[in-house]
């Protein structure tokens, strides 16, 4: 019992990281009907910045409750340009050129994203340094520490944050009719251009939190942390219905429930034959079983288009 | 360019006649090392091939094709090393040890099932969904050839297979070196022939069968689905089928590796394998048999350009080795792909019919 109440804890915290992510996935589906491969390299930016930020500021002695935010608003200034800069580089161009051609440019993009901060940041692992006592908690026999509370919360109030930014200012008026049909919207003077940059950027700054949570769960970060992340909230993101904001949320709890769980139990399911190293292959049979039996996920109401 | 049957005839055995010397020219004039790059450049092209039938004639992307260089590798590693009988002694006590040329069209057919298995399910998705669909099943191959080390040991797990036995020709071992009218051929030299003999077969292959009913078919769904199953292409069997080809022409290059290498290890199939073929076809483009050899040859030799080019240029320049050629080398491909595309989508020797489809300005 309580390894179960601990894997759904660990589910929770995890998949509250997926749904940031997945969140900067969608978004840009929504608008743009484009799968944006390089935002997993995003999110790895967001996070080897915030470290490099935190580590200097530390330094430099500020103290650390000051530091934290601080290096965290840089990240996210960091990414924001970044996604802009991806979307003007890679995609605009593309926007009106045949569906393979932006999904061949974003695979370069993250290719490329990921050597150069492999060439900045080195091939090692980089430790995240301990800011605050973490103390651990009991919940009925299973362990839940400070960070974990944090990120749990933080990307709570996040997700609210988007939701009301979407729903009930000019801008997300805006982003919901780009999404809804480019011409009219434009036609309707909205500014179709900066309205997707912004799109870019609200998600690249998701996308810097995200990475920082991830770098402060594991107390890691490392170049090559973006791929499988920025794979497994794409499923998160499909799982919920792609396009749709509170659909990545969802997903991406879910997806967080469905490993730990997983990856908890299959030793005891497949009688030891598989083990908790095959907790990465769980996303993508998600992917696949959502693909197949609901392409348009559980709270998509689009059927997906054919090719 | 069309040339005269006669000179069309001189220009074939010319080249037949180059490619034949090659060897023989590399190691006097460069170096010994260049054969054996000449061989990896080779299994290189046959990968790019069969990911051309995939990606540049029926237009889907595949982003997992090396899981099937992977299972064509490790069919030859399975059934041709001592490996089970390590593993298993009391089931295969002596090994199983088949010989090359059965495994072949086995890890073909096994490869080819594997890409239907992948396809089935995904291939009524949409484009994009379908990348990277198969991205995750090339992760997935690639996850349990590194776990399933125990508690069954299958595949050795990281520590990957080695002892493989050598490829044979006609009862003649092409791992030790061979004296014929005598010249000594080393090992390199006899891989060299066997695979350019591949090579042949695969571009044959190839032409065939973009020239063939379903070749016209697979390229009539790249740039229309809708319209191409008006005209009575059934599009998912022929989707289906283009995955197989190619998931068997990447089986046959994965056993060739194996024999050759006498070594698989999980970590030759990752993704970036995938991303570099990919890159391959791209660059030479997509759909034209001749750019996409273009591209083999020139991705397969861009790692010795960097390594004997970049490496001594940087210690002249800052006494050190800033940028290391492998890192550089990923940078400069993931450069290509997206140069490619924003300037050249159809590629450096572009497919007549694939330019026209790319430069439209409409969408697909």
């Amino acid at each position: 019992m309580e390894i179960l109440l601990q894997q759904i804890i660990n589910g929770l915290v995890q998949g509250s990281v997926y749904a940031l992510v997945a969140l900067g996935y969608t978004m840009v589906y929504g608008i743009l009907g484009l799968i944006n491969f390089a935002h997993g390299e995003v999110v790895m930016v967001g996070a080897m910045l915030a470290l490099s930020a935190l580590t200097a500021l530390l330094g430099w002695g500020v103290p650390p409750l000051l530091a934290l935010p601080i290096s965290l608003i840089l990240a996210m200034l960091g990414c924001m340009v970044l996604g802009y800069g991806i979307e003007r580089i890679a995609y605009r161009p593309l926007r009106h050129a045949p569906r393979l051609a932006p999904l061949i440019t974003a695979i370069g993009v993250s290719i490329v994203l990921q050597n150069l901060a492999m060439m900045v940041w080195g091939r090692q692992y980089h430790a995240f340094p301990q800011l605050i006592a973490n103390q651990p908690h009991l919940i009925g026999g299973a362990i839940i520490n400070d960070i974990q509370i944090i990120i749990f919360i933080m990307a709570l109030a996040i997700m609210a944050g988007l939701m009301v930014v979407v729903h009930r200012t000019r801008l997300g008026r805006a982003m919901r009719a780009v999404a809804e049909n480019q011409h009219a919207a434009q036609l309707m003077g909205v500014d179709i251009n900066r309205v997707i940059s912004i799109t870019f950027m609200l998600g690249s700054a998701l996308a810097a939190v995200a990475g920082l949570m991830v770098s402060a769960n594991y107390g890691l970060a490392h170049y090559y942390m973006g791929f499988l992340l920025g794979l497994k909230a794409f499923t998160a993101a499909v799982l919920g219905g792609i396009g749709n904001l509170r659909g990545a949320m969802l997903g991406g709890l879910l997806l967080g429930l469905i490993e730990s769980l997983g990856a908890g139990y299959i030793g005891d399911m497949t009688g030891g034959f598989l083990g908790s190293h095959y907790q990465d292959v769980f996303a993508f049979f998600v992917l696949i079983a959502v693909l197949v039996f609901r392409p348009s996920g559980l709270l998509g109401e689009r059927i997906a288009e054919r090719a | 360019m069309k040339l005269p049957v006669q000179r069309a005839k001189i220009v074939f055995w010319l080249a037949l006649a180059a490619l034949l010397l090659l060897p023989f020219v590399t190691d006097a004039l460069l170096g010994r090392g260049w054969v054996r790059i000449a061989d990896f450049a080779m299994l290189y092209i046959m990968l790019a091939l069969g990911l051309n039938i995939v990606v540049g004639l029926a237009g889907l992307l595949d982003l997992g094709y090396i899981a099937f260089f992977a299972v064509g590798a490790y069919c030859y590693a399975l059934t041709g090393s001592p490996h089970l009988a390590l593993a298993f002694p009391s089931l295969f006590p002596g090994g199983v040890h088949l010989p090359f040329w059965i495994v072949l069209p086995l890890a073909a057919l096994v490869a080819g099932g594997f890409g239907v298995l992948l396809g089935a399910p995904t291939l009524r998705l949409r484009g994009d969904y379908l990348a990277i669909v198969t991205l995750g099943f090339g992760e997935i191959i690639r996850i349990f050839l590194n776990n399933l080390n125990a508690p069954l040991n299958l595949t050795n797990g990281p520590q990957g297979i080695s002892r493989i036995d050598p490829i044979r020709v006609a009862d003649v071992s092409l791992n030790a070196s061979q004296e014929i009218f005598g010249i000594t051929l080393p090992s390199v030299h006899l891989y060299f022939y066997l695979f350019l003999a591949f090579t042949a077969l695969v571009i044959f292959i190839s032409r065939r069968l973009e020239k063939s009913r379903i070749g016209r078919a697979w390229m009539a769904i790249r740039e229309d689905e809708v319209a191409a199953s008006a005209m009575g292409i059934n599009t998912r069997n022929l989707k289906l089928l283009a995955f197989a080809m190619g998931a068997m022409f990447g089986g046959v290059s994965g056993t060739l590796f194996a024999g050759f290498q006498g070594f698989v290890s999980p970590e030759s199939f990752s993704l970036m394998e995938s991303i570099m073929v990919l890159c391959m076809v791209v660059l030479g483009g997509m759909g034209n048999i001749a750019g996409v050899i273009l591209g083999g040859v020139l991705l397969a030799l861009l790692p010795e350009v960097l390594r004997h080019g970049i490496v001594p240029l940087q210690q002249a320049l800052f006494g050190k080795t800033v940028v290391d050629p492998e890192s550089l080398r990923m940078l400069l491909f993931g450069g290509a792909l997206i140069v490619m595309m924003l300037y050249r989508p159809a590629g450096l020797l572009p497919s007549r019919v694939r330019r026209r489809e790319l430069d439209t300005d409409e969408a697909a």
